[in-house]
């Protein structure tokens, strides 16, 4: 099939960029949204054109890497996948299709469809960690944990960082995913030395990295490739009214 | 370790302070509500009635009065500033907006009561104002004689303002310009139906009082009391109009 793309191109940061139209032909159904990338760029490349550049890792929806806004949707419309996940069988020939790399003044962007994630990655260092000796894999009944504990700080532990969350927020809010990863600890007994200072801590660095302020509308558990709840939202805020009171 | 001031210099802090200061502010309006229905039951023709009375109640108050007004002031600017400087943040944190925005629906709460959130409050800001200039600092006020009436309030004969007769005048067919009133005061209400409908719930879900499986349940009971509560402010000037 046929699929007209419209594409964000950009050189780079001080460089404005525009939507570029292109007609990708022979695009099969099998191929993944990222294939059909692939697959454009080949034929870019033949023509002698710069490829468009984007994201990429695993391609099986774990690494966090693939990060494009599809016809206005974070990872596209596909629920609980990453943009790898989704397969072009769920376009039909001649579609137009918009992507966009993910907006947000905390995530600049290098060029095309690829953002500086590392805003992510300072909220963990400022306080997702645990500093304990943890030794060798201790037997499992050694530390017993609540069932329900053990589910939710698994589902929380989810989180691949790819950004969906603050792609998808009106605000452009990080709550989600800082969320996500200061409850997933909250949780666990091995994550209570450090309780109150990581979510002060991660809580002051990503207002720091410039992320909006939450309105909970909720869009990020909409797009999350992994599902992760707002719950994890309203856990942070507990953490954080416990931690300074 | 932490003190309460540096928690309102970020982002999770301004959102607790915005729950926190929005259910206050939704118990004053059920507090509001409670005494506006007897305005159901009254007679309009004699000043001694129960509305009157509750009125005198609350200016009988005194100190304590101006205690609850001033914290109800400071609590409604709190209110306002967090929701205008969160959506002035806004602006600077998107950057570049997207050509193409949808939402994914599913789990998403966005629609027309979360997204015009600053455009309900602001107009309900407004409209407070000329609420209170109209009806508190309005007619009676300072003691006109037609609207004021010689009561007995436990045992003593004490002068009583007459709001329920600025009530009636406002809204009664009869009165000029009362339809404006009716349909200005109905198309606010509606507004603060939407504004309670995300509000009721966000505040909750901001103070951390949320699990997955209490959302869908807490959405649903959130904005049946926000619908509720705006329905009993907005059937009352209807009623009055067709007295």
């Amino acid at each position: 099939m046929t699929i007209n793309l419209r594409v964000w191109r950009q050189k780079n940061a001080s460089t404005p960029g525009k939507l570029v139209d292109y007609k990708v032909e022979g695009v099969s159904e099998h191929m993944s949204f990222l294939e059909m990338f692939d697959h454009l760029n080949e034929q870019l490349m033949k023509k002698g054109d710069e490829p468009v550049e984007f994201d990429h890792d695993c391609r099986e929806g774990i690494c966090g890497s693939c990060n494009m806004v599809i016809d206005g949707q974070a990872h596209g419309p596909q629920k609980g996948t990453a943009a790898c996940q989704l397969h072009m069988r769920h376009y039909n020939d001649g579609d137009t299709i918009v992507v966009e790399p993910w907006r947000a003044a905390a995530f600049p962007l290098i060029r095309d469809l690829v953002v500086d994630r590392s805003a992510f990655d300072r909220i963990q260092a400022a306080g997702g960690y645990i500093s304990v000796n943890t030794g060798a894999a201790p037997d499992a009944h050694a530390v017993p944990v609540e069932k329900e504990d053990a589910d939710v700080a698994f589902d929380y532990a989810a989180c691949i960082g790819c950004g969906a969350c603050v792609a998808a927020c009106p605000n452009a809010s990080a709550s989600l995913f800082t969320g996500a990863k200061i409850s997933q600890f909250a949780r666990l007994p091995q994550g209570q030395v450090e309780r109150e200072r990581r979510v002060v801590r991660m809580v002051e660095q990503m207002e720091k990295e410039g992320f909006g302020d939450c309105s909970n509308f909720g869009e990020c558990e909409a797009v999350c490739p992994k599902e992760i709840s707002i719950q994890a939202i309203a856990e942070m805020r507990r953490e954080y009214m416990k931690a300074i009171t | 370790m932490y003190s309460l001031l540096t928690a309102f210099q970020n982002s999770v802090g301004r959102k607790i302070l915005t729950g926190v200061t929005g259910i206050a502010l939704t118990g004053f309006l059920i507090i509001h509500l409670l005494g506006n229905l007897t305005l159901f039951t009254i007679d309009y023709a004699d000043a001694d009635n129960a509305f009157n009375r509750y009125a005198h109640f609350l200016h009988d108050l005194g100190w304590l009065l101006y205690v609850a007004e001033a914290g109800l002031l400071t609590i409604f600017l709190i209110h306002a500033y967090l929701g205008v400087a969160i959506y002035l943040r806004k602006k600077k944190t998107r950057g570049t907006n997207y050509e193409v925005v949808k939402s994914r629906g599913g789990a998403s709460k966005v629609g027309f009561s979360s997204r015009t959130m600053l455009i309900s409050g602001s107009l309900l800001l407004i409209f407070t104002v000329s609420h209170v200039n109209h009806f508190k600092f309005g007619p009676g006020w300072s003691g006109e004689p037609e609207y004021t009436q010689q009561m007995n309030v436990g045992g003593e004969t004490t002068e009583v303002r007459d709001l329920s007769k600025l009530v009636f005048e406002t809204f009664n067919q009869q009165y000029e310009g009362a339809i404006f009133y009716v349909i200005g005061y109905v198309g606010i209400m509606i507004l603060l139906g939407f504004h309670l409908r995300h509000g009721i719930w966000s505040a909750l879900q901001s103070l951390g009082a949320m699990n997955k499986k209490l959302v869908p349940v807490i959405y649903a009971v959130a904005g049946t009391i926000g619908i509720l509560i705006a329905l009993g402010f907005l059937v009352l000037p209807i009623y009055i109009y067709f007295l």
